[in-house]
């Protein structure tokens, strides 16, 4: 693995010719089948989900796109879910529980989005009832950070049995922007609050957080991913065949454990 | 550290010791226990009495004054009943930022609490129940890896002994110095309540001015009941955030109380003074379950 500092992993994440979640499903899933809406208000398009099949398993896989060109990102509202974008990701997930497909969630957004329509349906109520949800969630449940995890916009699809962070993702409680801004009363101090924050993939993996890094090119992902996302169905076909093997009961208490040693303190 | 947390104990003790003797809990800034207290609201001088009698809302112009998380919850319990838990967990500084640690000596000192949630046992109206409470004095009432664990601990302690749950929450959200840590304590707090619901138990999360961010995005939202008090700002974004994302003015009245109910997300909006009536009645349809 290359090193490098927060800010430019920051950088990496962000970059303009990173692909997104729809590139790696195409990539994962050929016969990936798409299935739309919340069936109470709309289809949110930042939220991209539906079934698809790993090496003969079938598989709900449901994503944040952000788009890449300006027309995809205006689509997709820069990977920024409204409400009705978990109530659609909770849908499908419940539909994948009740017919015993694994989930995985693929997630890359700079957060829930704050607009006046997310507020009057909801935010922050979508995002609780989600990540107590997928508490219950009978089924395996793993997600994946391919690049920007940001804050309760991404752990409201970030509760898992397993978590994997590419290697130039990032996942945190705030951008590096906002974050100087709030405390350092200063948003162009970006670069040093990306050091301060530990948001990079190698952080997480030390605060017991992830599970796993997925090795990109030296390069980054930018440059070639091909050969990376194939690795990566690898191991996702590896990991949800061992996660089959646990009792379901069993998987919900360690899903419950794991979360609930996240915390320092003394005493 | 080990003498700073002796001396808090020993604080501490003293301090249930005045708890005991059934004297004003307001160890408090905002309602100092002078004669008279200006209004932020209207700048009238108000007679502390007053004041106290009305709940500390203004008699003038109905502007609520902030409460501790002692007072909260001194004014909800039966005299006297109130049992603290975990009151001694102590800040650390997991992502060792700069400033923190002083920080919370500072907020510690001036509001006299270790940290932002104070919880523990208590009666209502002969209702045993587990009770918690924020406090937005100390830094924001913001949520951390002490106030995640404390929340959970509170919740699961519930579970165990079969207790109906009230909280009171009053937060700017997730606290910023602890980054990760904070983010994941909305999924701690989340799935120790959904241990609480699935063992048939109640929990009224009373939402107070203010309850936004990470806290309104976890467990304050997550009641069987979920109330607010009248004219509580109640939201997932910041206003600052969404006029810059937007780029316009906000309607007004937005985030408010009154603004969740209309959208409905809220159970109900109560006055301050109609808070403990509503809670015993909603503990007494509970009974037994």
């Amino acid at each position: 693995m290359k090193t490098r500092t927060a800010w430019e992993q920051v950088q990496l994440a962000r970059h303009p010719k990173r692909p997104t979640c729809h590139i790696l499903i195409q990539t994962l899933f050929p016969d990936f089948l798409e299935l739309h809406g919340d069936q109470h208000f709309k289809d949110d398009p930042s939220i991209v989900g539906g079934i698809a099949s790993l090496n003969g398993i079938p598989v709900t896989v449901i994503s944040q796109e952000k788009g890449r060109t300006t027309e995809e990102k205006i689509k997709h509202n820069f990977g920024m879910p409204h409400p009705e974008g978990y109530h659609k990701a909770l849908r499908l997930a419940k539909q994948a529980e009740k017919f015993h497909r694994p989930v995985i969630f693929f997630i890359d957004t700079p957060g829930a989005y704050p607009g006046i329509g997310a507020e009057e349906r909801g935010q922050a109520n979508a995002i609780a009832q989600s990540i107590q949800s997928y508490f219950e969630l009978e089924t395996q449940v793993i997600s994946v950070i391919l690049s920007e995890g940001g804050s309760g916009g991404a752990l409201a699809i970030g509760i898992a049995d397993q978590v994997w962070m590419f290697e130039n993702a990032t996942y945190s409680i705030l951008s590096p922007e906002g974050f100087a801004s709030i405390l350092y009363k200063n948003a162009t101090l970006a670069k040093e609050a990306a050091e301060d924050m530990k948001l990079t993939s190698k952080d997480l993996l030390k605060f017991g957080m992830i599970d796993k890094i997925v090795e990109e090119p030296e390069e980054g992902l930018h440059v070639t991913y091909i050969d990376t996302f194939n690795k990566l169905k690898t191991d996702l076909e590896q990991e949800i065949i061992l996660l089959r093997k646990i009792p379901i009961p069993e998987l919900l208490e360690r899903r419950y454990q794991r979360y609930r040693k996240y915390g320092q303190y003394q005493g | 550290m080990d003498n700073f947390f002796e001396q808090h104990r020993l604080k501490r003790e003293s301090f249930k010791e005045i708890y005991r003797k059934k004297t004003d809990l307001s160890i408090k800034i905002s309602i100092p226990d002078h004669l008279f207290v200006k209004c932020d609201g209207c700048n009238e001088l108000i007679y502390t009495k007053d004041l106290e009698t009305a709940f500390y809302v203004c008699p003038q112009c109905g502007h609520y004054f902030t409460l501790t998380a002692r007072k909260r919850i001194e004014m909800t319990i039966d005299e006297g009943t109130f049992q603290e838990l975990d009151a001694f967990l102590l800040t650390a500084n997991p992502l060792e930022f700069e400033g923190y640690t002083e920080k919370i000596k500072k907020y510690q000192n001036e509001c006299d609490e270790l940290e932002a949630f104070v919880s523990g046992i208590a009666t209502i109206y002969n209702h045993k129940v587990a009770i918690g409470a924020l406090d937005s004095h100390f830094m924001m009432g913001s949520m951390g890896s002490v106030v995640g664990e404390k929340v959970t601990r509170l919740v699961e302690f519930a579970t165990k002994n079969k207790l109906p749950l009230i909280i009171y929450s009053a937060s700017g959200g997730a606290r910023m110095q602890e980054g990760i840590f904070s983010l994941m304590q909305m999924a701690k707090t989340s799935a120790a309540l959904s241990r609480h619901g699935k063992a048939g138990l109640l929990y009224i999360s009373v939402l107070t001015h203010p309850t936004t961010g990470g806290v309104a995005a976890s467990f304050a939202t997550l009641g069987d009941i979920n109330i607010a008090e009248e004219g509580a700002l109640i939201g997932f974004a910041g206003q600052r955030v969404i006029k810059q994302t937007i780029g316009q003015d906000l309607p007004v009245g937005f985030q408010t109380a009154e603004f969740q109910l209309e959208k409905g997300m809220l159970d109900m909006v109560v006055k301050r003074k109609e808070m403990k009536k509503t809670l015993v009645k909603l503990l007494h349809f509970h009974v037994g379950s």
